[in-house]
């Protein structure tokens, strides 16, 4: 009882802190709230929404509460361009988004040209390899994620040959090229390199090149549902070879999708709510109390990304974006001085993030974290 | 009556200069889209609205024009020269594409663009060596006149709006020419347009091949402008969204594509506060709209119009200049 | 020789529940001239009033089946015929098309605002159980698939082949002025026309949602497959949207495996652009009296 009193004394306390500077800063999240992408967008901003109500009843960002601004995408390229340029027209100090590859890639010139940091959700490689300084990840870029799967198949698996299914967009592409790239610096052989569309829906075909090539493994790069139908297809066709992914395959939602085709695959992934760590574990409870379903890993990309601006923006000490973008280089944020960063993280010169990951396995509807990887 | 219209278009196009002084980067930008948008939209209008063809492949054009404008500039040449090689691509593509499909039966235009445009975003996708694969091309220059740079927003906007009055006032010479009467003689009646010695096929197959032209255009302008491309710029479905404008607006009425471009960028901002819902409220508005008035809102207004002056029915204000062919 | 056999048989099964969505496709062509832009979210909205029926209303698995199938023959034919469709008739095809695109459009946003944005798992009517064939492995869906398909079409032959009303319906399709003084309620005969799609549409729907997930947005590539079977088999004959929608089924899987998977729907395209140059009634089609 009394710590219910205190906590709502705080909070009016906050409250009236809050309404009494009327200086707020701006942020804008540019993000796919409908369209394909949907389901990824909401997961990112709901985590955002939540951490900037945290940062706020906490004191927000040198002594300014947060203030966010939420565009929809739609899931599309040229939109989430204008959308960026609108955010920027409407004062945000620093763009949050997009979680999409394809609309990042197009988007990240608005903020480049601008001088605006930005931090996106996306993994294709292509982005922190434009001389871009003004964008940063929230989550490793493909070919970050790459050199340890390739690591695990090689020493962990002794695979000789790999069969290769990826989605052919900018997400998978990127992933794609990376992985084959790392399999031919461990001499490991791609027997088959099977490309599908967005969308997707029979993956009979695919599995079928799959199956024929009889490699010692399989890695998959698909979005959650491709994934999921490919999984049932590849259960039904008796495929055997052990099956590898990556973030997007180990999702919970392909688990539920697959209905149980998912069992005993394995894979690497960056983020992921069954992490043994406190952090993780408390932010996993207090987005499903708020929001009713289960965080996920953009769930988690996006309360990284905000947690990630607003450190940034505390060390930088003043409100200059050049002096923002400089932190952000070469910085570091650990669970000891934030503990919702959720694991220790570094940027490197580029943009590109590098922290500890996981690998994980399936067991029936669990995902089970079998080690944790060092960062690289 | 006249004097009114001249009115009118000096009001409309003084609005036009002044827009972007009124507008932030992003105001500018979407009134630039609009623009682009609209040249697009009035070739299909041609194809559309006057050959009474439905062309699912306005996207590729636009595809088609926009990496040629990318591939050339970047390479140096100069802007005009990749606009030239650009309609000119898409002016021959659209005689190859369009020669068979009429011959054959009238609505097999509708399905072998649809196969086209799918055929043309694979290439554009698959083709990495030309054209970025799913990348796209990054860095497209913007063009500079004498020696003035549109890097800058607000220039490029006017650049655009120049080449858009250019592309009007083209297309209004094409309808009103004597020899472009054949185009209006075909919307208001094909069977009479053939018995007075017109060849519609061919007359139905230039409004394609030309519409095309537009298409290429409208890509040339839109690739300096997003100063990036990619394939999912110029997908089916975004074809589809132009064969909205033109309908929405009211096809075979001169101004129906800008009025049905404007609807179609502009409305999301309009329905901003409808959040989630907005394309939802924007696809039934159309379902009723075509149920109430299939002719576009044009067609609406000029029936209304129709209405007050007279109890006659309604009729098209050039249909009298048709009736002369 | 195993791939390839397996690369036939999981496309027969695929095609087959295409051909059921291009039927009701060349169905509605074939009454009131519609061409429905909106065929693929007809095969996608059953699965989720089958879905509502089951989660959410709380009945058994085949009883949600009858309400969805009620709900659909309803909304997606009764109230699709006399709302939408029969206001633009009069107005030629345009009208219709950019009114089906853009009912397309409502309800995908439909689905994703009022049930879900996710993809949802759907029950199978058949066991996923699987035996092999010459190396190739086939399971109780393909043949189910096969099967439910096969007798929904035959039955819908015999319907139009071997009873008054199918026949009334024909005669309306060929030639809706004779049919109409002849004494056929041509009107009655397109609303059910409409129906028998929208009953079409839910069965491809039971078909293919255990396989590909209920997802709002799935009604994209089902509608493009059936537009192409239907074209490529014949606009006018039930039985070129069957071997439209079994070939092209089998071609997407082949062009997949033996040309290139970036170039995947290449071949179906392909083959569509051949049948409109060299045989543009269809495979099985007869060239048809009317133009349009």
């Amino acid at each position: 009882m009394f710590k219910t009193i205190t906590l709502a004394t705080a909070l009016a306390t906050f409250g009236i802190i809050g309404a009494a500077s009327a200086e707020t800063l701006k942020l804008g999240n540019v993000a796919e709230l409908s369209g394909p992408g949907a389901t990824v967008g909401n997961a990112w901003t709901d985590a955002i929404n939540m951490g900037v109500d945290e940062i706020n009843a906490a004191g927000g960002v040198l002594g300014m509460q947060l203030e966010i601004d939420t565009y929809d995408t739609q899931t599309d390229a040229q939109t989430s361009r204008a959308l960026v340029q609108k955010a920027i027209d409407d004062g945000a100090f620093l763009i949050l988004g997009t979680v999409y590859s394809s609309s990042t890639i197009v988007n990240m010139l608005v903020t480049m040209q601008q001088g605006i940091p930005q931090i996106v959700g996306s993994e294709s490689p292509s982005i922190t390899q434009k001389g871009n300084p003004y964008v940063f990840r929230s989550s490793f870029g493909a070919q970050k994620s790459m050199p340890k799967i390739a690591a695990y198949l090689d020493e962990g698996l002794g695979a000789k040959s790999v069969a290769v299914s990826w989605v052919n967009n900018e997400f998978g592409k990127g992933g794609h090229d990376a992985f084959v790239a790392e399999m031919e610096a461990r001499g490991i052989e791609v027997v088959a390199d099977v490309s599908s569309e967005v969308g997707q829906a029979d993956f009979a075909s695919d599995v079928t090149q799959l199956k024929s090539a009889n490699a010692d493994a399989i890695f998959v790069y698909l979005h959650e549902e491709e994934s999921a139908r490919l999984l049932k297809e590849l259960r039904k066709q008796n495929v055997e070879a052990p099956i590898i992914g990556e973030t997007t395959l180990l999702n919970q939602k392909v688990i539920e999708l697959s209905e149980g085709a998912a069992d005993g695959i394995m894979g690497h992934v960056g983020l992921t709510v069954d992490a043994p760590n406190p952090e993780i574990q408390a932010f996993a409870k207090r987005f499903s109390d708020r929001y009713g379903y289960k965080a996920d890993h953009n769930a988690m990309k996006g309360y990284v990304a905000i947690y990630t601006a607003a450190t940034a923006i505390e060390r930088a000490g003043e409100l200059d974006r050049q002096k923002v973008a400089d932190t952000l280089h070469n910085m570091t944020i650990t669970v000891e001085d934030v503990p919702n960063i959720l694991l220790n993280v570094s940027w490197d010169e580029t943009g590109e993030v590098s922290r500890e990951s996981f690998l994980v396995e399936v067991q029936g509807d669990e995902t089970i974290v079998k080690d944790m990887l060092p960062a690289n | 009556m006249k004097q009114l219209k001249i009115l009118g278009l000096v009001a409309i196009l003084a609005g036009l200069i002044i827009a972007p002084f009124t507008q932030a980067t992003y105001g500018t930008y979407v009134l630039s889209s609009w623009l682009v948008f609209t040249v697009a939209a009035m070739g299909l209008n041609l194809t559309l609205g006057y050959a009474g063809q439905i062309s699912l492949a306005q996207a590729a054009f636009m595809g088609i024009g926009a990496y040629s404008t990318a591939l050339m500039t970047m390479a140096g040449l100069p802007w005009i020269a990749s606009v030239v090689v650009g309609m000119g691509l898409c002016f021959v593509v659209g005689l190859i594409l369009g020669y068979p499909a009429l011959r054959v039966q009238n609505h097999f235009l509708a399905f072998v663009t649809l196969a086209f445009t799918t055929l043309a975003f694979l290439v554009m996708r698959n083709e990495e060596w030309l054209t970025g694969g799913i990348y796209g091309l990054v860095g497209v220059p913007r063009p500079s006149v004498a020696g003035l740079s549109l890097m800058d927003g607000t220039r490029y906007y006017f650049f655009t709006l120049g080449v858009f009055i250019l592309a009007s006032l083209s297309f209004w010479w094409l309808v009103n020419s004597p020899w472009g009467r054949a185009f209006k003689g075909l919307r208001e009646n094909p069977i009479r347009a053939n018995s007075l010695g017109v060849d519609t096929r061919l007359v139905t197959l230039l409004a394609f091949a030309i519409g095309a032209a537009y298409g290429g255009l409208s890509g040339a302008l839109m690739a300096p402008l997003v100063q990036y491309i990619d394939p999912m710029s110029f997908t089916l479905i975004i074809s589809l969204k132009i064969l909205l404008m033109v309908v929405v607006g009211g096809s075979g009425y001169f101004f129906g594509p800008f009025l049905g471009a404007g609807l179609v960028i502009m409305l999301p901002e309009f329905l901003r506060f409808a959040e989630a819902y907005y394309l939802m409220i924007y696809a039934a508005l159309v379902v009723f709209l075509m149920v109430v008035c299939p002719s576009g809102l044009l067609g609406l207004l000029s029936r209304g119009i129709a209405a007050i002056r007279s109890r006659e029915p309604a009729e098209r204000g050039d249909l009298k200049e048709g009736a002369q062919l | 020789m195993s791939d390839f056999l397996q690369l036939i048989i999981s496309g027969l099964s695929t095609g087959s529940i295409y051909a059921l969505a291009a039927i009701g496709f060349t169905l509605l062509w074939q009454a009131s001239q519609t061409i429905n832009f909106a065929q693929g979210e007809f095969v996608m909205v059953p699965a989720f009033f089958i879905l509502i029926g089951s989660r959410v209303l709380g009945l058994p698995f085949p009883i949600a089946i009858g309400f969805g199938l009620a709900v659909a023959v309803f909304t997606l034919g009764f109230v699709f015929k006399r709302l939408v469709i029969q206001p633009m008739l009069p107005h030629g095809h345009l009208p219709i098309v950019m009114a089906t695109i853009a009912l397309a459009i409502l309800m995908r946003e439909l689905v994703k605002e009022f049930y879900s944005a996710e993809a949802q798992t759907f029950p199978a009517l058949f066991s996923e159980q699987t035996f092999d064939v010459f190396g190739a492995v086939i399971s109780h869906q393909d043949i189910g698939n096969l099967a439910v398909s096969a007798v929904a079409i035959i039955a819908l032959q015999l319907f139009l082949g071997r009873t008054r009303t199918g026949r009334s319906m024909q005669a309306t399709a060929q030639n809706p002025g004779v049919a109409e003084i002849l004494g056929v309620n041509v009107q009655r005969m397109v609303l059910y026309t409409f129906m028998i799609n929208a009953a079409l549409a839910t069965l491809a729907s039971v078909l293919i949602s255990p396989i590909y997930l209920a997802k709002f947005s799935n009604g994209e590539p089902i509608g493009l497959v059936a537009f192409l079977a239907a074209i490529v088999g014949g606009f006018n004959q039930v039985r070129g949207a069957l071997v439209g929608g079994l070939l092209i089924g089998v071609i997407d899987n082949l062009s997949a495996a033996y040309l290139s998977s970036e170039y995947r729907i290449a071949g179906p395209m392909i083959l569509l652009i051949v049948i409109i140059l060299l045989r543009p009634q269809g495979l099985l089609g007869t060239s048809e009296g009317r133009t349009v």
